[in-house]
């Protein structure tokens, strides 16, 4: 993620008119009605923190989507666009559409299965409560600092690009959070996820429309792209046979190794966020259709996101600046591109929209965060080690406690990170330190069954450490950076790429040692839990158009297409 | 229960409403000094227009179910 933050005197982007106005509370009044009208179907665990597992495909499949779709995620990207060019869609493409392809068909049948309410439950169920605990500790901790991240960022977002009053944004968009979730559990996360998608792309669209419109079309903006930065903003693949030869300082290995088999598959396969709303999937078919959904609109992200930060880098009269030089100077950074653009092209009514996209961004994010924190609290924390034989009426109550108390804890750390503005690059960092040894640890137990427990724990265990240990290494000593990323010439991102991939390597080689020098479990007890030892039901006998393996095979054709396209 | 579509009808619908309304009011009082770049093409007119039609779609087609 990029950070959003700008310490300097803000100044406003734009100004809202009262049919603006009326378009954000209309927002709001909707979410909340939609809360409400909820309220009653989320009485069992099974109702509120798997969305009584009866989500269509579509839904299952746009809402995880929009958990993603956060809009620091939308402004960081488009920003990243104009600093770096087209490179930026390699985190919609490559790190993605494979992942998500990878968890549609490799993976999800497990998860599916095994009936599972968590990713940390998965590791109960395959390697015992050790790694359970690891994983649903670390997992429930980093989720509601993260969400307290994005939420002070957002509120600075809000700060520069309204106007509005840091402590204004954080409570109304928090406890508006707070009260759908309450009440309605993750079913009205999901419901309120699929509006706010289709706000986004409301919203966002018409950007790129009249972007090109007014550039004269793809062509001629790439000439103008090519006279005013450089041609290999307008390249995919061609400038990364070497770190020096594009924009990023980073070599496709990292690219293809570091983000597309480790970072996005870790993310999108491991990630309890994005996870809970395909195993809130009505059956398989559905479960294994909805991350390919999401694959497809994934591929038409980078339309409204990426394309508004080349336009941008076209037609704004006003160069943009890094943060650091936007603060000192008075002027606007590469964050501010999307708002930039927004206030360019959108006249009252639009600019609401817009506005409205943001907003809903930002909750759907966060939404995500606390529902996800919710049920890994309640199932993976509190039942197992706190109250083990409560009944299903007390922990729904916990879940509906733990959605209140995670909020609070994220406004608490909103508020730290206001104070101590430092510690949003540390969280941010520790969070990615779990993801690439924990999707080494899922991958390894459903895959091969001579996985240990022992194994599984110990892998993860020394993967994660591995992570923190370089992490730590450059930050004491920047020029190490020139070993994790095997070359002078790295650039920032390219650690990224590298740590995750070095912490994954460790975490396979270290489950792979101890398993092998540890007792086999029986075959016995693996079924339903490893391929191989599972017989993966049929997703019945439908026509081929409504098969997961047509529409994977689909969004590939497509995706290589636009690779070769944009080389 | 009522479909999520009928909710998405319902706010691109109101969304759309509003926007072509401004975008009229904009078209019948056009502004000295316009404040964005391509505002000949009036795209709040269009583009609620066009939202407007999608959100009502949905809501017909999503509609709750009267009970006989």
């Amino acid at each position: 993620m990029t950070p959003l933050l700008a310490t300097g005197v803000p100044t406003r982007l734009v100004h809202l008119s009262p049919v603006d106005v009326v378009i954000v509370v209309f927002y709001f009044a909707l979410v909340l009605s939609i809360g409400g009208y909820l309220k009653g179907r989320a009485n069992t665990g099974e109702d509120f923190f798997m969305a009584g597992r009866e989500m269509t495909a579509w839904v299952a499949g746009l809402s995880f989507l929009s958990a993603n779709l956060g809009a620091l995620e939308l402004m960081g990207w488009a920003g990243s666009a104009y600093q770096y060019g087209i490179l930026a869609t390699h985190w919609y493409w490559i790190g993605a559409i494979p992942a998500m392809l990878f968890l549609a068909l490799v993976m999800m049948p497990f998860y599916y299965i095994s009936r599972t309410h968590s990713v940390p439950g998965y590791l109960k169920l395959r390697f015992g409560e050790p790694s359970r605990a690891l994983s649903a500790v670390s997992f429930a901790f980093m989720t509601v600092l993260m969400s307290g991240v994005n939420m002070f960022a957002m509120a600075k977002v809000m700060q520069i690009v309204l106007g509005w009053d840091i402590n204004f944004s954080i409570w109304v968009s928090s406890l508006t959070v707070a009260v759908y979730v309450t009440l309605g559990g993750l079913r009205s996360a999901i419901f309120n996820e699929v509006l706010q998608f289709f706000l986004i792309w409301a919203g966002a669209l018409l950007i790129p429309i009249l972007g090109l419109y007014e550039a004269g079309g793809w062509t001629n903006l790439k000439l103008q792209i090519a006279q005013r930065a450089s041609e290999q903003y307008v390249h995919l693949w061609s400038g990364l046979g070497s770190f020096s030869t594009n924009p990023m300082g980073i070599h496709w290995t990292g690219i293809v190794f570091g983000l597309g088999a480790v970072i996005s598959t870790g993310y999108w396969t491991t990630d309890f966020l994005v996870v809970q709303r395909v195993l809130a999937a009505k059956d398989l078919r559905s479960a294994e259709i909805a991350p390919i959904i999401g694959a497809a609109f994934k591929m038409a992200v980078p339309f409204i996101v990426i394309l508004p930060g080349l336009i941008g880098l076209a037609v704004l009269p006003v160069k943009l600046v890094p943060e650091s030089v936007a603060r000192l100077t008075g002027g606007h950074s590469y964050n501010d591109v999307l708002p930039l653009m927004l206030a360019r092209y959108c006249g009252p009514g639009l600019l609401g929209l817009g506005v409205t996209a943001l907003i809903a961004g930002f909750m759907s994010g966060m939404a995500g965060n606390v529902s996800a924190f919710t049920t890994v609290w309640t199932y993976d924390i509190y039942r197992p080690f706190i109250n083990r034989k409560a009944s299903d009426h007390h922990y729904v109550n916990m879940g509906r406690w733990t959605t209140i108390i995670g909020v609070l804890i994220s406004i608490g750390t909103a508020y730290l990170v206001m104070q101590f503005a430092s510690i949003m690059d540390y969280v941010q960092a520790l969070f990615s330190f779990f993801i690439a040894p924990l999707f080494g640890t899922v991958v390894l137990g459903m895959l091969w069954k001579r996985t240990t427990g022992p194994g599984g724990f110990w892998g993860l265990l020394c993967g994660t450490l591995c992570s923190i240990s370089m992490w730590t290494w450059v930050k004491l000593d920047p020029s190490a950076l020139r070993y994790v990323a095997l070359s002078p010439h790295a650039k920032g991102l390219a650690q990224d790429m590298y740590q995750a991939l070095w912490s994954f390597i460790t975490c396979v080689v270290v489950t792979v040692l101890v398993s092998l020098a540890t007792k086999p479990i029986p075959d016995s007890q693996l079924t339903g839990l490893v391929y191989g030892l599972t017989k993966v039901p049929s997703v019945g006998d439908v026509p081929l158009y409504q098969k997961p393996l047509f529409w994977a095979a689909v969004v590939t054709v497509v995706f290589i297409a636009l690779n070769i396209i944009f080389w | 229960m009522v479909s999520i579509w009928f909710f998405i009808g319902i706010s691109l619908a109101v969304n759309g409403a509003l926007i072509l309304a401004a975008g009229i009011y904009q078209l019948v009082n056009p502004p000295e000094n316009p404040s964005v770049v391509l505002y000949h093409l009036h795209a709040n007119v269009w583009w609620g227009a066009a939202l407007l039609v999608f959100g009502l779609i949905y809501c017909f087609k999503f509609a709750p179910k009267r009970k006989s």
